[in-house]
């Protein structure tokens, strides 16, 4: 059984896609939060720059704001295409692993 | 500065959690508080009732420590977040806004930083591997007898400082809160945990976890809502009003002190980061759902639950500036800018007191102290099924054990903790704690995480590396604990701590990486050349949950 998926040139296919996907935003976030991080060790006066002349809300809190936002929206990104592509292939692969054992 | 809540030190305490240990000893006893008292009643009736329905459906070891992998997404992704958003997140983190603005903001998004990460890398392969406990997956190729107590150790060690902290923590809240005796707060605490777990298992956990979790969510969004419409719901002019009162000024918004050393920033997201992904109650939550789809889902729904939370944390430290701190009547002898009544930490309880009245406080009240219930609970869940599926089950028994006699054993395991949880709780009362929960923490990310994440994703990792690396980060986060300044300095005394961070994840991580990698490639038994062989089948498994453990009939 093991062994005919790992024949499959869909489990492959599977395990490559998903890998290049989930360490793509998982790097993104990574780069984001430890950037911040830095320009919070860094620079911490750029952060405290209104965005706009008149506007008391600064750079700091929209980009904190910012990244809730977007980290969630690519994990809502991950497991939506998860659930969808993902999913169907691994259910390809393990029917078409059970099929050939009958 | 005495008006400064928080020392550079308890600020890098790491966890909320340690805030609170600390800051809620100062507290004095109040008059009893009957309204928090009452609607807290309500909250154990109800999760008294569920335990007893649990109870009666609780049959098999699986319906026991994962509630049969019933639970839904969505109903699982609301557990998480509430095992996430414990009462010193809600108490800490609003009153660290309130003192220090922007580095409060810092903070909660620290907190939430490591969601993600867990999301894209570990969240299916814990499911598809994992049964009971996260022991299930790193001794699934390896020695079982060894590398279970292993992971059952540092897994016990987790649980028993983080468990003793919240007792602390917990006594002295509801000391403060509900004008309760600290020793019957304590016994309170323990033995209503011993009753959802020893009787109603993960399925009583659970729910005990999700009603707090709406609690929490709700009282929350009440307080902000109440508050920001005295502002017209204008965060613009919060912000200004707030920056021309606060004794920060215009620098409110500005990074403060929290992570202006680069080395002490990274060390702290590493260890928020991976601490999270190596508690053991949490990782116990992974496998309560049915697949692997559902545990992606659910922490898609954690993670927005606790992204929102943490934004109404915020806010409720910003909009506190302005309505809990220019009103006299929250600070001790009437003096503005002074000590608030109760503490630094009652900034959340003012607030709700401030817009919504004594009925309000005693909701807010009554859902910390349900908070710290749901918390413990699920920390004794995860110590006793360490103790009966890992220890007794797997290494003692060898795997012959009934299911009876297994939940047995754990139900003996729970009160056991109970019991040492509310003797200790007792003995630590005037104790300083705050080193437990940067313990805990610094175990989790440095002796738990590593190995795990090896086993999932290192076809090299054998037995001898997974113990040297095991071992070598339990020791190391020990070791640095014990030299840096919460211990060192704080309790045994010196001058200068011999460790100046007090996150060990830094340093302790990378200790138990390399140990595990020098010890796993310097292996030429035979047992080594099997353990990676078996690597092939268990990645399938990870990746398709071919043969993984599937939900129960329920």
């Amino acid at each position: 059984m093991y062994e005919r998926v790992r024949a499959n040139p869909k489990f492959q296919q599977l395990v490559t896609r998903r890998r290049h996907f989930a360490w793509t935003l998982a790097i993104i976030v990574l780069l984001l939060f430890y950037g911040f991080v830095m320009v919070v060790a860094f620079s911490p006066a750029a952060l405290g720059q209104p965005i706009a002349a008149d506007s008391k809300i600064t750079w700091g809190i929209a980009v904190v704001l910012f990244m809730f936002i977007f980290f969630w929206l690519l994990a809502a990104g991950y497991v939506y295409r998860a659930n969808a592509e993902f999913d169907a292939l691994t259910q390809e692969v393990l029917r078409e692993a059970w099929q050939e054992q009958k | 500065m005495r008006r400064r809540l928080f020392t550079a030190a308890s600020l890098l305490a790491l966890t909320p959690l340690a805030l609170a240990a600390d800051v809620f000893s100062v507290g004095e006893k109040q008059a009893a508080n009957w309204h928090a008292i009452i609607m807290f009643m309500f909250f154990v009736a109800l999760t008294l009732g569920i335990t007893y329905s649990a109870a009666t459906r609780t049959k098999s070891t699986a319906d026991f420590y994962t509630a049969g992998g019933g639970i839904t997404a969505f109903q699982n992704g609301l557990a998480i977040a509430g095992d996430y958003m414990s009462a010193a997140t809600l108490l800490g983190l609003s009153a660290m806004v309130f003192a220090q603005g922007y580095d409060g903001y810092i903070y909660l998004l620290c907190f939430f930083a490591g969601w993600p990460i867990i999301l894209f890398l570990m969240a299916e392969r814990l499911r598809n591997l994992g049964r009971f406990t996260f022991s299930d997956i790193t001794a699934y190729r390896l020695d079982q007898g060894k590398v279970r107590t292993m992971a059952a150790l540092s897994s016990l060690t987790v649980v028993c400082f983080y468990l003793i902290a919240q007792m602390v923590g917990a006594g002295q809240l509801i000391k403060l809160l509900f004008g309760l005796d600290y020793k019957l707060a304590i016994f309170a605490v323990g033995i209503l945990m011993m009753a959802y777990v020893a009787f109603g298992g993960m399925v009583a956990t659970t729910w005990v976890q999700i009603i707090k979790a709406c609690m929490l969510l709700f009282g929350g969004t009440l307080v902000v809502f109440l508050a920001m419409s005295i502002f017209g719901f204008s965060f613009t002019k919060v912000l200004g009003k707030a920056m021309a009162v606060h004794t920060l000024g215009d620098k409110l918004m500005h990074p403060g002190s929290l992570l202006a050393d680069p080395l002490t920033a990274i060390s702290l997201g590493l260890g928020l980061m991976f601490g999270a992904a190596g508690l053991p109650h949490i990782l116990m939550r992974f496998f309560t759902v049915s697949d692997a789809k559902e545990a992606r889902k659910s922490v898609l729904y954690a993670s927005g639950f606790v992204a929102y939370f943490f934004n109404i944390i915020f806010l409720m430290g910003l909009t506190g500036i302005l309505i809990v701190g220019q009103n006299p009547d929250f600070f001790e002898n009437g003096a503005i800018g002074g000590k608030l009544i109760g503490g630094g930490n009652m900034l959340a309880m003012h607030l709700a007191k401030a817009v919504g009245g004594n009925l309000l406080l005693g909701f807010l009240a009554a859902v910390a102290f349900a908070t710290i219930l749901a918390v413990v609970s699920g920390l004794a869940m995860a110590g006793a099924s360490a103790i009966s599926h890992d220890i007794y089950a797997h290494v003692i028994k060898k795997g012959q054990i009934s299911e009876r006699a297994e939940i047995r054993v754990s139900r003996i395991a729970t009160i056991a903790l109970g019991s040492i949880a509310i003797i200790l709780g007792i003995a630590f009362e005037k104790q300083n704690i705050a080193f437990m929960v940067g313990l805990a923490f610094g175990i989790a990310a440095a002796a738990n995480f590593p190995v795990l994440i090896l086993s999932m994703y290192w076809k090299g990792l054998t037995t001898r590396g997974a113990l040297w690396g095991g071992y070598g980060g339990l020791l190391s986060a020990v070791v640095f604990v014990l030299l840096s300044k919460s211990v060192w300095v704080d309790v045994l005394g010196f001058a200068a701590p011999l460790f100046p961070y007090t996150q060990p994840a830094l340093f302790a991580m990378p200790i138990a990486f390399l140990l595990a990698f020098i010890f796993s490639q310097s292996d030429h038994s035979v047992r080594a050349s099997q353990e990676k062989e078996a690597f092939a089948d268990q990645y399938i498994r990870a990746q398709t949950g071919l043969g993984a453990v599937s939900a129960a009939g329920h």
